[in-house]
């Protein structure tokens, strides 16, 4: 429960953005990160809310840890696991699944 | 041994762990017969720790603990006890996963689930919300976590929640568990490895005023192994040093301040008060609990009726003891447990450290002691 999970954001409607996570879209509550999100930016969830805003020089390093927990996805690891809790805490978004 | 074990993820920069691995030994020499005791608070830097196999690599001068860093591990008794009383009295109990399989004094969720009691899991508190909206029946949110967590719960309460909706609150707070480790006797504890994620809500301000009380510093550090081994060096030069205060090593995720925003509602919705903390103690300020203005949609209050009056407790069978609290206080390792791994496994645990995916025992069953630093050479 202590390891959020970046996303590039799609779009804004109102508290609710739609994130593209690693090719899946869902969508993640906006009423706690204290920074305004516009689409294309990156923000850091917890538990189906967006935490941080993630500054663009920084989205690289950010990522790399999650792009290989994503391609171990279907091992029995406990941090892939955790990062898939993270996903579903997310709601479906309108886009491709 | 699983596959996930045997095909560990490389370090990305197998030179920079090198060189961090080399200065955290030049550190820790001459600490072999007393080695350096440092402790992280984080369930995901113990996965982190044990899925690289970076214990193997580490200096004999150096001892690294997790301490209470597993918020389903240090939720008590009585607080599951609280949670299936309510699903007994047929009142709807969603929560967080790990806490299914927790035994309380008498029976977990798990096993009450199979009795036929309503009880769900959800991956987030918004969900518990949306599935009281399904129906008027009374739902309940058995919500657990650290600050991190605490903070959704506080959202969603402060969303215009709906009146059949209320939260039993179980969230934790993790500075005042810090100190209550130090007190402890027998404690070695020299420096803290805080959790980047939590950090990036309270700020790394949140621990100055304990590095001020106990002369004890702590590096706040992220979860990629390079962060974690550049977090564990300055945490031990700092220790080595003498020199007691907060640097953060995670910059590029957590600020001085924090997310003030999310500070605003959780302090709005939460109050700080003392509570047992399972296997531990009871830590002054560690439990946090909904305040007074929130009480239409605080479970302890709105089902007062059902929660009210003692419970006798089942008699525990006799074993040898589960070390679990010991553990968690950075007093002994999970190898020092008679139960680990024999009794005590993840399909059939006796602690909660082996129920969760956050807990000691749990994430050392799983990656074992595996060598592999092969990978970052």
């Amino acid at each position: 429960m202590c390891l959020g999970v970046p996303g590039r954001v799609i779009e804004v409607k109102g508290w609710i953005a739609t994130v593209d996570f690693f090719g899946v879209q869902r969508q993640v509550s906006l009423q706690v990160v204290d920074e305004p999100v516009a689409p294309g930016d990156y923000v850091l969830n917890h538990v189906g809310f967006a935490i941080r805003r993630i500054p663009e020089d920084e989205i690289g390093e950010t990522l790399a840890l999650y792009e290989q927990l994503i391609e171990l996805a279907e091992r029995d690891d406990l941090m892939a696991e955790d990062v898939r809790g993270e996903l579903a805490a997310t709601k479906s978004g309108g886009g491709a699944e | 041994m699983n596959d996930a074990a045997r095909s560990p993820l490389s370090f990305r920069d197998p030179a920079r762990a090198r060189r961090l691995l080399d200065a955290l030994a030049h550190l820790c020499a001459g600490r072999e017969s007393d080695p350096l005791a440092l402790m992280h608070v984080c369930g995901s830097h113990e996965q982190a720790i044990a899925r690289f196999g970076l214990r193997d690599v580490l200096p004999k001068g150096l001892d690294l603990f997790m301490g209470p860093g597993c918020p389903v591990c240090v939720t008590d008794a009585p607080e599951i006890d609280e949670a299936v009383r309510l699903a007994r009295a047929g009142i709807r109990v969603t929560t967080y996963g790990d806490m299914l399989r927790v035994p309380g004094s008498d029976v977990s969720l798990a096993e009450l689930g199979g009795e036929g009691a309503p009880v769900e899991v959800v991956y987030s508190v918004a969900q518990a919300v949306e599935l009281a909206r399904t129906s008027d029946e009374e739902w309940v949110f058995f919500s657990t976590g650290f600050e991190t967590t605490a903070v959704a719960t506080a959202a969603v309460l402060l969303d215009d929640p709906p009146a059949n909706f209320s939260v039993l609150s179980a969230h934790k707070y993790i500075p005042p568990a810090m100190e209550i480790v130090l007190e402890m006797p027998g404690s070695r504890v020299e420096g803290f490895l805080a959790a980047g994620h939590a950090a990036t809500i309270t700020g790394w301000g949140v621990f100055e005023p304990f590095v001020a009380r106990h002369g004890r510093p702590v590096v706040v550090a992220g979860f990629e192994p390079l962060d974690i081994l550049a977090g564990l060096v300055e945490l031990a030069r700092l220790a080595r040093a003498g020199e007691a205060r907060v640097v953060n090593a995670f910059p590029r995720c957590v600020t001085r301040e924090g997310n003030r925003r999310a500070q605003d509602q959780l302090w709005r919705v939460f109050e700080r008060v003392g509570g047992r903390w399972r296997g531990i103690a009871r830590v002054p300020n560690g439990n946090l609990r909904l305040r007074p203005e929130w009480s239409a949609w605080d479970a302890r209050r709105r089902h007062a009726s059902v929660l009210s009056g003692r419970v006798a407790r089942a008699a525990l069978p006799a074993r040898a003891p589960c070390r679990c609290g010991e553990i968690m206080a950075g007093l002994a390792r999970p190898t020092d447990c008679a139960l680990f791994g024999r009794e005590c496994q993840p399909h059939q645990p006796v602690g909660a450290c082996m129920v969760s995916s956050e807990g000691t025992c749990r994430i050392w069953h799983q990656y074992g002691g595996r060598p592999d630093l092969g990978d970052a050479e």
